[in-house]
C-alpha cells in the first residue's frame, strides 16, 4: 500500500507488498464448496490436525428479498442485459433477465440508470493486517524474523475495526484476500474475507475457502534478510527448496501414520502443517513474484515439489511469458499501470492484462493498497482501454472478470462467487453509472444479500469504532 | 527565459476547443507558431504552409501540469542512487534548488507526456525546509531547455507530521523553529556583513539558506507549505500572516473543515483527491476535499505524488469530478490553477494568445479511461508518442518476443 502522503512528493517507501509486504496464505479445506454447506466444515482440516483450528463462524445476515428492476446488469458471464432485472433472496441469486418474477414482499430498488455487477474481489489486500492509521501499533502484515514463516496465520493480525474496511466497502468490494507481507520467502497464510463489519474475524471467514500460502521472490526478502541471508535470489530459491524438502518428510510421516496409526503421533509442527497442505493441494500458493524469468524459476520449482502455484501477484512481467502462464494454468494478479517503483518493477505497462488475456491466461486486477481497492473497476477500465488502444481485443465482460470471477477463481471461490447467476451468493454492487468510466460510483453493496453500504442512507454507511466520535 | 528549439506553424482544426479561461469553442482551430499559441477560434486564418493537424471530432486541451512529483530527479524510487531529490544533512535546505539533479534524460518524462502531462513542479525532499522547487516542461535535451521560465517557483517547507524531527519531536517546536529561521533570515539582510565577519552569535541556518529565503519574505516566491492536520493549515495560515508571505498550501486534507478560512485568506491549495485513507496527520482525509474547497472559493490545484505514474493526474482529476467538482474546475485544477498559483499564469495553463504552446489532442474527456491521446505539443514541438513502455509492447506483443 502507499501510504497516504502527508507530503506531496514522497512515495512512501515502505509501500505495500509493492516493497515489502506481498503475500499470500490459505485456508485448508478441500475444495471449494457451496458457502452455505461449507461453513460447517470451516478451515483447517489438516490432515494432520485432529481438532477446529479457528473455524468460521461466519453467518448470513437476515435480510429481506431484494429486487433491483431496470438496471443495467453485467453478469461476468458474457452478457450485457439492458433494462435488467435481478432477483436475491436468502443470501442467494434466485433470477437474473428482463422478465423475472419477484416475490411479494421483495423490497424493490429502482435501478433505471444504474449498473450492477457482482461484488468486487481483491485477491491481494493488506487490510486488516496493515490497517489505517498505520502506525507500528497497527503493523502486522509482516512477521520478519525468519525467511520463512509458513506458521503464521494473516487472520491472526487482522484487526476487524480497521478502518480502511467500510472504505474498501463503498468501493464495492465483497471479499479479500488478506496477506501477510512479503518480507518473507514465505509470509504465512492467508485470510480468505467476506468484507462486513463484524467483531471478529472469525465472522468474516469465507466459509470453506481455501487458505492461501503467501511466498515472495525477489528484492524483498532479500533486502530485508542481507545480513543473515537471503541475500541473493540464489539464497531465496535455496531458502523455499529447504523448507518444502522438509515439508516433503513431514507430509510422509502423517500420511504413514494416518494410515497405520502406529505408535505416537508425530510431533506436530505449525511451518511444515501449512506446506505439507500446500504438497497436498489444499492451500493455494499466492505467489508474489514481478520478474518473468524469476516467474519460471518459480513455476520449476513448483514442478519439482509436486505443486501448484494459483496465482502469481504483481506480476508486471507476466505479458513476457504469458503463453507459459496461460498453459500452466497461473492466474496473474496485477496492476493497471503500477511501474518503476522499484528495480524489478521497471518493466510493467499497461497492456499486460490484456496481453494475458489475449493468451488465453486468467488476469486480475488485485490491489495490493488500500487506497487503490476502492477503485478497482477504474483500474480495470484502465488496462481495458489500453489493451484495445494497442488493439488487442478485450470485451468489457472480460474486464469485468478481472476484478470479480478471475479473482474468485484464483481463491478457489468460482463456483460461489464472481457472478451474477442463479444459485452464486447475493454479492452484488449497485453503481451509479458505467462500472468502466472514472465518473461512476458503487450505490449500494450487497454481501451473501446483506446491504452493507448505501451512499444514499446513513443508516447503511458503516463506520468502525475508530472513525466514531471524532466529526470535525 | 524558455528555450523555443523549433521554429514552426501548426493548425490544429475541426477539434472541440477547452481554453480553460473561457468557454469551450466547437469546430476551432488552434494556430501554434514558433513555440506559442497564435491564434485560437472559430476565425482563424490558417498560413500557407503551415502543417494541419485534422481534430475533427477531438477535444483540445492545454497540456496538463501536475502540481507535485519529482519528475527527473527520482528513477527508481527504491534505489537510492537513482534519486537527487533531497540534500541529507541539512534540515534548512532553502538554498537547495533541485534543477541541476534533473535528468532530462530520464525515462519516467516520455512514459508520462504521452498521457497528456506536459508539465510537472520538481519538488524536492527533506525536513524542515526542503529547498526550492521548478517548474519543468517534459521535453529537452537539457536542464535550461526543461525549466519553465523562471526557477525556483517555490520554496518548500513542511508543517506536517513528516517534519516533527526537526522542530524536536513536537509540532509547536517545527513553528517556532520556522520562526527563528525567517527572524534570522531578516536579521541576516540587515546584518548580513557583520554576520559574515562571525562577529553575531550563531544564526539559525548558514548564511546560503539564510539568503536563499530572502525572496520569500519579501513576496517574491511563494512558500509552499506541506499541511494536512487542520490546525497544522491554521499555523500555516498564521505564520503566512506574520511574514506577509505569499503561501500556497500542499495536501490539506483537512482542508475542507476550513475551507472558507482558507477562501478568505486567498489561500491557494495542491491536493490529491484520491486520498482518503485516515492517519494521525489527517483524520479527516475524505474524497470530497477538492470539491468542497472549491466549492468555498479556494483556488484548487491537483496533484498526483507518485512521480513514476503522473499520468494518473487524469484520473485524479476524474474521481475529484466523481466526488463533487464541476468538470470544468477539475480541468483548471490542472491546468490554470497550478500555472498560477506557481506564478507562470500569464505563460502557462490556458489556450490563449501569446502563451506556451503546451497542447493536447484528446479523443474524448481527458479524464475518462476510454479516451486516447492523439498528439502531444510541448512548446509547439509535436512529440512522438513513443516511450520505454511501448517499446516493451511492441517487443512482446506477439511471443516469443523480437530481440
Amino acid at each position: 500500500m502507499r501510504q497516504v502522503s502527508a507530503a506531496l512528493l514522497l512515495v512512501a517507501l515502505t509501500v505495500g507488498c509493492a516493497s515489502a509486504r506481498a503475500g499470500q496464505a490459505g485456508a485448508a479445506q478441500s475444495s471449494p464448496a457451496p458457502a452455505q454447506t461449507a461453513a460447517k466444515g470451516a478451515a483447517g482440516d489438516s490432515t494432520s490436525v485432529d481438532r477446529p483450528q479457528y473455524p468460521s463462524t461466519y453467518k448470513r445476515h437476515p435480510n429481506p428479498p431484494v429486487v433491483i428492476r431496470n438496471a443495467t446488469i453485467m453478469t461476468a458471464t458474457g452478457q450485457e442485459i439492458q433494462g435488467g432485472s435481478i432477483v436475491f433472496r436468502d443470501g442467494r441469486i434466485v433470477s437474473v433477465g428482463t422478465n423475472v418474477d419477484a416475490p411479494a414482499d421483495a423490497v424493490v430498488v429502482d435501478g433505471t440508470g444504474k449498473w450492477v455487477t457482482p461484488g468486487v474481489i481483491d485477491t491481494h489486500s493488506h487490510i486488516g493486517v496493515y490497517a489505517a492509521p498505520g502506525t507500528f501499533a497497527e503493523s502486522d502484515g509482516n512477521e520478519a524474523t525468519n525467511p520463512v514463516t509458513a506458521e503464521v496465520w494473516a487472520e491472526h493480525s487482522v484487526w476487524p475495526q480497521d478502518p480502511q474496511i467500510p472504505l474498501a466497502i463503498a468501493g464495492g468490494v465483497t471479499t479479500i484476500q488478506a496477506l501477510p507481507g512479503s518480507a518473507n520467502l514465505i509470509g504465512g497464510r492467508s485470510a480468505i474475507l467476506k468484507l462486513i463489519p463484524a467483531r471478529s474475524v472469525q465472522e468474516m471467514k469465507f466459509p470453506g475457502a481455501h487458505y492461501g500460502l503467501k511466498m515472495a521472490c525477489g528484492e524483498n526478502p532479500k533486502r530485508v534478510y542481507q545480513n543473515r541471508g537471503p541475500s541473493t535470489r540464489m539464497g531465496n530459491m535455496a531458502g523455499y527448496r529447504a523448507a518444502f524438502i522438509q515439508a516433503e518428510q513431514y507430509r510422509r510421516r502423517w500420511d504413514k501414520w494416518n494410515a497405520d496409526h502406529q505408535g505416537d503421533p508425530p510431533q506436530r509442527d505449525l511451518k511444515l502443517e501449512s506446506l505439507a497442505e500446500v504438497l497436498r493441494g489444499n492451500i493455494f500458493v499466492q505467489n508474489h513474484c514481478y520478474r518473468a524469468d524469476e516467474m519460471m524459476q518459480m513455476l520449476d520449482l513448483a514442478h519439482e515439489f509436486g505443486f501448484k502455484i494459483r496465482s502469481f501477484h504483481h506480476a508486471v512481467e507476466a505479458y513476457k511469458i504469458a503463453d507459459v502462464l496461460a498453459r500452466e494454468g497461473v492466474a496473474v494478479s496485477i496492476w493497471a499501470d503500477w511501474w518503476g517503483f522499484k528495480e524489478e518493477a521497471m518493466d510493467g505497462i499497461y497492456e499486460n492484462a490484456a496481453l494475458n488475456q489475449q493468451a488465453g491466461g486468467r488476469p486480475v486486477i488485485h490491489s495490493d493498497d488500500a487506497s487503490g481497492i476502492q477503485r478497482l473497476n477504474q483500474e480495470a477500465a484502465k488496462a481495458m482501454y489500453h489493451g484495445r488502444r494497442a488493439g488487442i481485443q478485450v470485451t468489457r465482460d472480460q474486464a469485468l472478470r478481472w476484478f470479480t470471477a478471475n479473482p474468485a477463481w484464483v481463491l478457489g471461490l468460482d463456483s460461489i462467487i464472481g457472478t451474477l447467476e442463479p444459485g452464486k451468493m447475493a454479492d452484488i454492487v449497485v453503481w451509479s453509472g458505467d462500472p468502466l468510466t472514472v465518473y461512476a460510483r458503487a450505490m449500494q453493496v450487497y454481501n451473501d444479500g446483506w446491504l452493507v453500504y448505501d451512499r444514499n442512507d446513513p443508516a447503511h454507511q458503516p463506520k468502525m469504532d475508530f472513525t466514531i466520535g471524532r466529526e470535525p | 527565459m524558455i528555450a523555443f528549439l523549433l521554429a514552426q506553424t501548426i493548425a490544429i482544426t475541426g477539434g472541440t476547443v477547452y481554453p480553460v479561461s473561457g468557454p469551450k469553442i466547437e469546430n476551432a482551430t488552434v494556430l501554434i507558431r514558433d513555440g506559442r499559441i497564435a491564434a485560437v477560434g472559430t476565425n482563424v486564418a490558417v498560413p500557407a504552409g503551415a502543417t494541419r493537424i485534422d481534430a475533427s471530432g477531438k477535444w483540445i486541451t492545454p497540456g496538463l501540469i501536475d502540481g507535485a512529483g519529482q519528475m527527473g530527479l527520482r528513477e527508481i524510487s527504491a534505489v537510492q542512487n537513482t534519486n537527487e531529490s533531497a540534500l541529507r544533512g541539512d534540515e534548512v535546505a532553502a538554498a537547495f534548488n533541485v534543477a541541476e539533479g534533473i535528468n532530462p534524460a530520464s525515462m519516467l518524462i516520455p512514459v508520462n507526456r504521452v498521457e497528456g502531462i506536459t508539465t510537472t513542479l520538481a519538488v524536492p525532499n527533506g525536513d524542515l525546509i526542503w529547498g526550492q522547487a521548478v517548474l519543468i516542461d517534459l521535453d529537452g535535451t537539457t536542464i535550461e531547455a526543461m525549466v519553465a521560465t523562471r526557477s525556483p517557483v517555490a520554496m518548500v517547507a513542511d508543517l506536517s507530521e513528516g517534519s516533527k524531527s526537526a522542530g524536536g519531536g513536537s509540532r509547536a517546536g517545527v513553528a517556532q523553529r520556522l520562526r527563528r529561521v525567517f527572524n534570522d533570515a531578516l536579521e541576516f539582510s540587515r546584518r548580513g556583513a557583520s554576520y559574515q565577519r562571525a562577529q553575531n552569535e550563531q544564526l539559525a541556518a548558514s548564511a546560503a539558506d539564510l539568503e536563499a529565503l530572502l525572496p520569500v519574505l519579501r513576496g517574491q516566491i511563494p512558500l509552499l507549505a506541506v499541511a494536512n492536520r487542520r490546525s497544522d493549515i491554521e499555523t500555516a495560515l498564521r505564520i503566512a500572516r506574520e511574514y506577509k508571505l505569499r503561501l500556497i498550501l500542499a495536501g490539506a486534507a483537512e482542508g475542507w473543515e476550513i475551507a472558507d478560512k482558507i477562501a478568505a485568506a486567498g489561500v491557494p491549495v495542491v491536493v490529491q483527491p484520491m486520498d482518503n485513507i485516515p492517519s494521525f496527520d489527517a483524520l479527516g482525509v475524505r474524497y470530497e476535499n477538492a470539491a468542497l474547497l472549491a466549492k468555498a472559493g479556494v483556488k484548487v490545484s491537483l496533484m498526483e505524488t507518485q512521480t513514476e505514474n503522473s499520468r494518473n493526474l487524469r484520473q485524479q482529476a476524474g474521481n475529484a469530478v466523481a466526488y463533487g467538482m464541476t468538470w470544468d474546475q477539475a480541468l483548471r485544477a490542472v491546468t490554470l490553477a497550478p500555472a498560477e498559483a506557481f506564478g507562470v499564469g500569464g505563460q502557462y495553463g490556458s489556450l490563449d494568445v501569446g502563451k506556451v504552446a503546451n497542447v493536447v489532442v484528446w479523443t474524448g474527456d481527458p479524464f475518462e479511461f476510454s479516451t486516447g491521446v492523439e498528439h502531444v505539443f510541448i512548446r509547439g514541438k509535436e512529440i512522438s508518442l513513443r516511450s520505454r513502455q511501448t517499446e516493451l509492447l511492441d517487443r512482446y506483443r506477439t511471443l516469443p518476443p523480437k530481440y
